[in-house]
């Protein structure tokens, strides 16, 4: 994978950060071996833990600086589910919360240096991924019963168009887990491997200010990716909430 | 120089999925050109459109990240 060195001690191992190593000692990873993943799923769970409950603590009337971010973040998600799901899905707020909370302080964690990006695995994408469609599957045919293949059969069209339009919307069905995953993984992967890149072009001396400024530039963007991609995971979490409490177009 | 022919046409084929990215970035200003024309011309209805305007990027951009795990899958699993 890594590049070989190309001569003047230039080196490029941007996907080495992504390795799962075993936190004591070297040896083969079992599963349940305490790993860098173990470590940076724990602090993700203690910073948001610390966030969510710590700061509100205080209930003050005047938040502080913790209080007005759990807060922030409370209000967006609730907004988020009510605009878009509907009054019903607010049933599902602590979940959708949760995984909001999850990937955010998951993709900012990673951003710290020599941290590790949990979300950059599909193993951790995938099962936050394969819990939302389970879910919103198992949630819409309880809900609506055989209703809910009217997802599939889109009555408002032509008859002659729906078989085609149930072909898509199939695909496009059973397409989201696996769009939902790598999105969030692939979104991680790239943006810590550009910074990599980019860090490694700064051993060569006539190119170094620019790499180091194109490293502070990209760094800042990721902070930003970072958000938006929990954000869009949390929106689509509702999307698919919405077509399962809803699922008439 | 020396290698087989068979990675030679894999590194090609993995070069050549960039191109998905090219076009995902396309479909992606697309999406935030129109909503930002739209947003200049009716203000007060833009903030109500933001989810809206992720969503829609959201889905653009996944066909791009479609073609990275085509890359992928060359490289590890073919």
């Amino acid at each position: 994978m890594a590049t070989e060195a190309t001569g003047g001690g230039l080196e490029f191992h941007p996907m080495d950060q992504f390795i799962v190593k075993p936190l004591f000692g070297a040896g083969d990873v079992h599963w349940y071996t305490p790993t860098n993943v173990t470590l940076w799923l724990a602090l993700t769970a203690l910073a948001a833990i610390a966030v969510l409950v710590l700061g509100t603590r205080g209930r003050a009337i005047v938040p502080n600086r913790a209080q007005s971010m759990a807060e922030m973040a409370y209000g967006l998600v609730h907004k988020m589910i009510e605009d878009i799901s509907g009054k019903d899905g607010l049933r599902y707020f602590p979940y959708v919360m949760t995984l909001f909370m999850f990937v955010v302080f998951a993709n900012l964690l990673g951003l710290l240096p020599l941290a590790f990006t949990v979300t950059s695995h599909i193993a951790v994408t995938g099962v936050l991924a394969m819990a939302v469609f389970l879910g919103v599957t198992a949630i819409g045919f309880i809900k609506n019963g055989s209703k809910f293949l009217d997802l599939f059969w889109v009555r408002s069209a032509p008859l002659a168009v729906r078989p085609i339009l149930a072909v898509i919307e199939v695909i496009s069905y059973f397409v989201r887990p696996l769009s939902l995953s790598i999105r969030l993984a692939g979104n991680m992967i790239a943006g810590h491997a550009v910074i990599k890149v980019f860090a490694g072009f700064a051993a060569i001396a006539a190119v170094a200010p620019v790499a180091i400024l194109a490293v502070v530039g990209m760094y800042a963007f990721e902070v930003l990716v970072a958000f938006v991609q929990a954000y869009v995971f949390t929106i689509l979490t509702c999307v698919y909430l919405k077509d399962a409490l809803h699922p008439s177009h | 120089m020396e290698g087989n022919i068979g990675d030679l046409g894999q590194y090609i084929g993995v070069g050549l999925t960039a191109f998905g990215m090219g076009f995902a970035a396309l479909g992606v200003g697309n999406v935030a050109g129109n909503f930002l024309a739209g947003a200049l011309r009716n203000p007060s209805a833009a903030a109500g459109q933001t989810a809206t305007l992720f969503i829609g990027m959201a889905f653009a951009e996944a066909l791009g990240i479609f073609s990275f795990l085509v890359a992928l899958l060359l490289m590890f699993a073919v």
